[in-house]
């Protein structure tokens, strides 16, 4: 049987450099010049299907604006699976903020952590800050995925989800194994309890 | 900071963010602060780093506790009742989509020196009795009367199921002593082990997870922020807050009592909270399952104040690894009651006797404070602290209470349209 897994992917990066616009390219392949942050919304899904005829589902959690002001809850990234940290490769102090997130994923995170680095608005490269080759680097040395992505255009944007998709399911262990609402009411669970059903956790409460 | 917002919210305990959550989905527009760089205010869990700078700053923690990230120790021990208010808030706002939860695997009480399961057969032996009751009417001492029911079942019913922490209710009517049973029956039905769940990762998840709510909803959220003054009108009404240099200006506000004036000497200026009780919580950490309990990853222990001749119920929660609140091995047990002597660490001894040999210990003595009032002439609204009760059913009175006053109607849940687009 083909293999289905569901992953909790959080974004993170200063603010305007496109996390909701990366997201909504994604999910809905949309893009706004002018958008404002969407409303109301837990988190969005995508489902990604590999070469090998399984599939990947990301619950994306988006920061709903509140690192704006250094106010972004740990519970936010509490069990994400996976993270991508975007950066605007006109702005050089945005990498900077990039590092700075994922000091705090390494230091606070699961270790299992598959981070990706993003450096968004390529289609602005005429106005370029940050190499290629600088954000590689530190890239390398730490560990992450790597890749640019517009955006706007939509290029590179499949691609950093998909190489997230691949190598998720060979890093971090079998979903129904962790915590977390990315798998909250899988089949098999452990013992949680699904407060939106009325009997008990241990049987399968899935509600959607 | 130009903007004017219809509410400011201080302090992002529980209560606190359960009202910006609920406010923000209504449609207003919240800025919420807190003078901390964590969230939860007193209702917070904290990292061992963020606990030995609150308890002990001249000290680090020890390293042989294991990693600061596995830690989320609770500051009031609460759990959540698996048929009550907060559950239901949780499920009609959807924030249930951001968190995880647990059984807490046992419910004891202490009786003639040791303690013991509180068993479902007796629950439903004192259940039968009350049925034929005049509930407005009869007092809960002529229900006792009546059916000859001795102390030990009496401090059974009061305390371990109607969870009472004083006698108080002995000469009032019966009914809110069924309704409290009903609670507590219902709830331990739900789920089997206990009436009580648990958040994965520590109650701090909880004001984290109401703030996410309102943050998607809008709300501005500024952690870090020192709030130096409340700023009126000649009339006395709210006008706006003031961070530093910064001056915020909103309808009303909303904060928690230290924010008010909490603990701090009063200089002629309005008094807007008073001291009511002082609750002690020692918070201890154990290297082993409490002693009697079957080595219980989780535990409610009840100890009814009569049994140690105190006016007071001493309560101890304990939650452990299972739960993602210590690392593997480690047990949290938080022993809490209201002071009723000047040597309130002798008051809890009977409850720390029961834990066994403790490895650590952060004692605090909390005033809790209530509001002078209403708050809907000056458009002030504070909220209590956290009671020495072992759930968060008055917290959810507060809310609904706070609710009321600054919207002028009562709270009434409305099921959230299921969100997650495809
Ligand atoms: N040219 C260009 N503009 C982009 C791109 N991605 C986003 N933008 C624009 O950058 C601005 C900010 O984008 P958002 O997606 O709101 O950024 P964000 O990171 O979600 O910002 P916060 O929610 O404030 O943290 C918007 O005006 C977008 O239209 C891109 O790839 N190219
Ligand atoms: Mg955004």
């Amino acid at each position: 049987m083909a293999k289905q897994y569901q992953f909790k992917l959080v974004l993170l990066g200063e603010s305007a450099v496109g996390k909701s616009s990366l997201v909504l390219r994604f999910v809905k392949d949309q893009f706004d010049d002018y958008r404002e942050s969407t409303i109301g919304a837990a988190f969005l899904t995508q489902t990604v299907a590999l070469d090998d005829g399984s599939t990947v589902k990301f619950e994306i959690w988006d920061t709903a604006g509140q690192e704006r002001y250094k106010s972004l809850a740990p519970m936010y990234y509490r069990n994400a699976n996976c993270a991508v940290v975007v950066y605007d490769i006109t702005q050089p102090a945005s990498l900077e903020k990039a590092r700075t997130w994922i000091r705090e994923l390494q230091r606070q995170a699961d270790p299992s952590i598959v981070i990706a680095l993003c450096g968004n608005k390529l289609d602005l490269a005429a106005r370029r800050q940050v190499t290629q080759e600088e954000a590689q680097k530190y890239a390398e040395e730490e560990g992450l995925m790597w890749g640019e992505t517009s955006a706007k255009s939509g290029e590179g944007v499949a691609s950093i989800f998909t190489s997230l998709a691949k190598k998720l399911p060979q890093t971090a262990p079998p979903p129904q194994t962790r915590g977390g609402g990315a798998v909250r009411g899988a089949p098999g669970a452990r013992a949680a309890v699904d407060l939106n059903s009325n009997t008990n956790g241990g049987q399968d409460g899935c509600n959607c | 900071m130009d903007e004017e917002y219809d509410v400011i919210v201080l302090g992002t305990g529980l209560t606190e963010c359960i009202l910006s959550g609920l406010l923000s989905v209504e449609g207003k527009k919240v800025l919420h602060m807190d003078r901390n760089d964590y969230y939860g205010g007193d209702s917070a869990s904290l990292n061992l780093t963020q606990l030995y700078r609150k308890f002990r700053p001249d000290q680090t923690s020890p390293s042989e506790l294991g990693r600061d990230r596995d830690y989320a120790i609770d500051l009031v021990p609460k759990f959540i009742i698996a048929s009550g208010e907060l559950t239901k808030i949780l499920v009609h706002t959807d924030v249930t989509r951001y968190l995880e939860f647990k059984q807490i695997a046992g419910s004891f009480v202490y009786r003639d020196g040791k303690i013991s399961k509180v068993p479902s057969t007796e629950m439903e032996a004192v259940r039968s009795p009350l049925m034929g009751v005049n509930m407005d009417n009869d007092s809960m001492k002529s229900v006792y009367e009546k059916f000859g029911l001795e102390p030990g079942t009496q401090d059974f019913i009061g305390h371990a199921m109607a969870l009472y922490l004083d006698d108080d209710y002995i000469n009032k009517p019966a009914r809110p002593t069924y309704d409290r049973i009903i609670l507590y029956t219902s709830s331990m039905a739900r789920y089997g082990k206990s009436p009580y769940i648990y958040p994965l990762y520590g109650l701090g998840e909880l004001p984290q997870s109401f703030a996410r709510l309102s943050a998607i909803y809008g709300g501005t959220y500024m952690l870090d922020k020192t709030i130096d003054e409340i700023i009126t009108d000649a009339d006395g009404k709210f006008i706006g807050v003031r961070s530093g240099e910064e001056i915020v200006k909103a309808k009303q506000v909303i904060g928690d009592p230290s924010y008010f004036g909490a603990g701090q000497a009063k200089e002629g200026g309005k008094m807007r909270v008073v001291e009511e009780d002082k609750v002690i919580r020692a918070i201890c950490i154990l290297k082993h399952p409490i002693p009697g309990t079957e080595d219980a990853d989780s535990v409610q222990i009840i100890i009814p104040q009569n049994q140690v001749h105190r006016r007071n119920d001493i309560y101890i929660a304990m939650v452990s690894s299972t739960h993602n609140v210590c690392a593997k091995d480690v047990y949290i047990a938080i022993v809490s009651t209201i002071v009723e002597t000047s040597t309130p660490e002798l008051e809890i001894k009977p409850g720390l006797d029961l834990l066994g040999p403790i490895y650590d210990k952060f004692v605090s003595v909390t005033p809790l404070y209530t509001p002078t009032s209403t708050g809907t002439l000056d458009n002030i609204f504070v909220t209590k602290s956290y009671d020495a009760t072992s759930h968060f059913e008055t917290v959810v009175e507060d809310v609904q209470d706070v609710w009321t006053r600054v919207v002028g109607k009562d709270l009434v849940l409305k099921k959230r349209e299921v969100e997650v687009e495809q």
